[in-house]
């Protein structure tokens, strides 16, 4: 928990981490006993080619029925020994298939084959749960054709090196990936977001547009990119009705190396920061439980501690160290229950700091109200919802301790849900 | 898939500045503590007695309240106990208990809880009840008739805002502004002590606590109006400076138009709410029929305050 200063004019003003030449190189996680891997699909109970007892092999697609695009790759050679339904965030209902290890490591040839002339193809059905996990859909989408990928350097939450680290490392490997995205998707204008005090670092090395954005958090929210780039936000149908596709340098720098090696890429670099913040990079293999990983840094893990995957501002909190690493984890950050801050259900005094702290002008003050009320719709019509980029400053900050972004997280679900269930009704 | 390990589980963020409602309260009572002492060092023991008694029926009522409505127990963070000082602090030290009971109770329970507690007043809760109480206690309210029993080294032993009333600025010449700043005037028990005021007004905005908007405009908005007035006719308008000094212009400034609940929160707002306190406080008092219009003002401007906070910037990402 960061304190308030003691002069409380200026608002709080965080700096994302930048990418410096002393960071330590990753230190690799062996290969644990056993890896979890989800595939974002409900679990039938009949699944057609994935059984308890189904030998896999590394790089493998896996997938509960023949012809389906929804799949996971073993990060591991070994049998299937668990699979199970998986309730995820915001009650999406996903197939945890858990793969015992054995000693050695066989490759899967299937994408080598398939490696030889990179397409849209080929990418959608490799590459798309690999690190980063990248979402090839918009791309292929002729209803609105994307016509700027953005290669995403930044790390969207604060005490993340991850995405600067694999940036910088990998340059060889991001400018093969930036060549198969030329060629599979034929789009032209490829730029690269990074903050602007790392912008020198990279100039002139990568084959595409260096876009610099501001080093101050969240001016390096995806949405925030966007709106500096397009002065737009995207409105339902998602970024991909302003034509811009985001996609992270790790999974870039994935792409490049699959297709020059022939190999899929099942490693993934994590940043894991200790209770006493102290920050550590790791490469582990997708599927790693997380006790694994924080054993390999003496992270003591304790009852009533939080495991939350991701940064400080937006990220998941986790309900068990046995939860397995996933393609967009690039961070595991540790806090001990003695830092952990409450929550409370005072009312909003009006204090206006959550009004000066947001970055994106939304009268939050105003906007919670309506929220505590359940009065979604209102909150979205009248007082900017939509407009909420998600960094989660406005909860930093409230005197009061209203949980302000959970309430305007739980509102979008609930207009999400009854949008849906319109349209359900209309067909 | 389940590990012993009890985890605890919640959404981002994950960090919290650490500030909050007591921690406000408590800093605003310190900022106006000099003040208070500085009343309690010119009328002595009465006054004291006046600032425990608002202090502790305060807390009382919002505890007694509390309970009544089954609501949990909010009196710890320090809200009520502010409201207490403050309204303690803007009585005439001969203030009789029973007036200080009534006063608190007006202020908790009609200006506060009655629409839901902290955070639901429509009303700055202590101008509420000091104008209420205005109204309905004329005589007690009056600081000159009150202090009379007093033995009172100032330059002036009736209320300067009141003579300035009853006989024009020529009355009042002979006050000097230092006097003024000083305290050394006729007028509520901790809110006449102009500099022990400024000291506490400005460590408030320092730490950001209360909006330097809303206060540097309501001082702007006096002192403009007032001049203004005095350049027009100065044989019947006091200076802007002899405003600013006297009644509770500053008090208002820094305490009571500053209330978070009662005040807007966007720039633009924030600077008309302040301009318009002032500018009414001097309309009152220069041709009005009150005395001092720093009460009425601010209910004014409470009134407003949720048409202005519409003014605000337009959100990010609209097209329209």
């Amino acid at each position: 928990m960061r304190k308030r200063s003691f002069f409380g004019l200026s608002t709080p003003c965080f700096k994302y981490e930048l990418a410096t030449d002393a960071s330590a190189s990753p230190v690799a996680i062996p290969a644990p006993e056993q890896v979890t891997l989800y595939i974002k699909k409900p679990f039938k109970q009949a699944s057609s080619t994935l059984k308890v007892g189904t030998p896999v092999q590394t790089g493998q697609r896996l997938v509960l029925n023949e012809n389906d695009d929804v799949y996971a790759i073993s990060s591991v050679t070994g049998t299937v020994c668990a699979m199970a339904p998986f309730l995820a965030d915001y009650g999406n209902a996903w197939t945890a298939v858990t793969i015992k290890t054995e000693g050695n490591e066989v490759i899967d040839p299937e994408f080598s084959a398939a490696a030889e002339a990179p397409s849209l193809e080929t990418l959608t059905r490799f590459l798309a749960a690999g690190p980063g996990e990248p979402d090839f859909a918009p791309l292929m989408d002729e209803r609105n054709p994307v016509s700027t990928i953005i290669i995403y350097g930044g790390n969207a939450d604060l005490l993340i090196d991850t995405s600067l680290y694999v940036l910088k490392n990998n340059i060889e490997a991001i400018n093969a990936g930036i060549e198969v995205l030329r060629k599979a998707t034929g789009i032209e204008e490829i730029v690269i977001a990074v903050p602007e005090e790392s912008v020198q670092n990279y100039s002139g090395h990568l084959d595409a547009r260096i876009q610099p954005f501001s080093s101050q958090y969240p001016y390096a929210q995806p949405l925030m990119i966007l709106n500096s780039l397009t002065g737009r936000l995207p409105d339902e149908t998602g970024m991909a009705s302003l034509g811009i596709h985001f996609l992270r340098a790790e999974s870039v720098a994935a792409i490049g190396k699959a297709f020059s090696t022939g190999c899929l890429t099942i490693e993934k670099n994590v940043t894991v920061i200790d209770k006493q913040g102290v920050k550590h990079m790791a490469r582990a293999k997708i599927g790693t439980p997380v006790a694994a990983l924080l054993k390999a840094f003496g992270v003591e893990v304790n009852d009533q501690d939080k495991i939350i995957f991701g940064g400080p501002m937006t990220g998941n909190a986790i309900y068990s160290e046995d939860l397995p690493l996933g393609p967009d984890t690039d961070a595991v950050m540790v806090q001990d229950k003695s830092i952990i801050p409450l929550y409370s259900d005072y009312p909003c005094i009006n204090c206006g700091d959550c009004v000066r702290v947001c970055p994106a002008n939304v009268p939050v003050n105003l906007l919670i109200r309506f929220l505590e009320a359940g009065q979604y719709a209102e909150g979205a019509d009248l007082y900017d919802l939509y407009a909420c980029i998600e960094c989660g400053l406005c909860s930093y900050v409230c005197v009061s301790r209203i949980p302000i972004f959970q309430y305007i997280k739980l509102a979008k679900y609930e207009l999400g849900r009854t949008l849906s269930a319109e349209e359900m009704n209309e067909q | 898939m389940n590990s012993k390990k009890t985890l605890i589980v919640s959404h981002a963020p994950f960090w919290h500045d650490g500030s909050g409602i007591p921690e406000r309260s408590y800093h605003t009572i310190i900022a106006a503590l000099p003040a208070a002492i500085a009343g309690i060092a010119y009328y002595g023991a009465p006054a004291l007695g006046v600032i425990c008694m608002a202090m502790s029926t305060a807390i009382l009522w919002e505890l007694l309240l509390n309970r009544a409505m089954r609501r949990p127990i909010t009196v710890g963070d320090g809200n009520a106990a502010l409201i207490g000082l403050l309204l303690g602090m803007m009585l005439p030290a001969s203030t009789p208990w029973w007036v200080v009971l009534v006063g608190t109770f007006l202020a908790i329970v009609i200006g506060m809880q009655i629409f839901g507690g902290i955070g639901a007043n429509p009303f700055n809760p202590v101008v509420l009840a000091i104008a209420i109480l205005m109204i309905s206690y004329k005589g007690h309210l009056d600081f000159d008739a009150g202090l009379v029993n007093f033995s009172l080294d100032f330059p002036t032993t009736s209320e300067p805002l009141a003579a300035l009333k009853a006989f024009g600025p020529a009355a009042v010449e002979h006050l000097h502004p230092l006097d003024l700043l000083m305290g050394r005037q006729v007028g509520g028990l901790g809110s006449a002590n102009g500099l022990a005021l400024v000291i506490g007004g400005i460590y408030l905005m320092i730490r950001g606590i209360i909006r330097w908007e809303v206060c540097v405009s309501f001082i702007v908005g006096t002192y403009i109006t007032a001049m203004l007035f005095n350049m027009a006719d100065p044989s019947r308008f006091a200076d802007p400076v002899f405003h600013l000094l006297t009644g509770y212009t500053l008090f208002g400034a820094f305490f009571l138009a500053t209330e978070s609940t009662t005040s807007p929160v966007n720039f633009v707002p924030m600077l008309i709410y302040g301009t318009l306190g002032g500018v009414m406080t001097v309309l009152i008092r220069n041709i009005g029929i009150y005395v001092d219009g720093v009460i009425f003002a601010i209910l004014l401007i409470n009134l407003i305050n949720p048409l202005v906070d519409k003014i605000r910037p337009k959100a990010i990402g609209k097209v329209a």
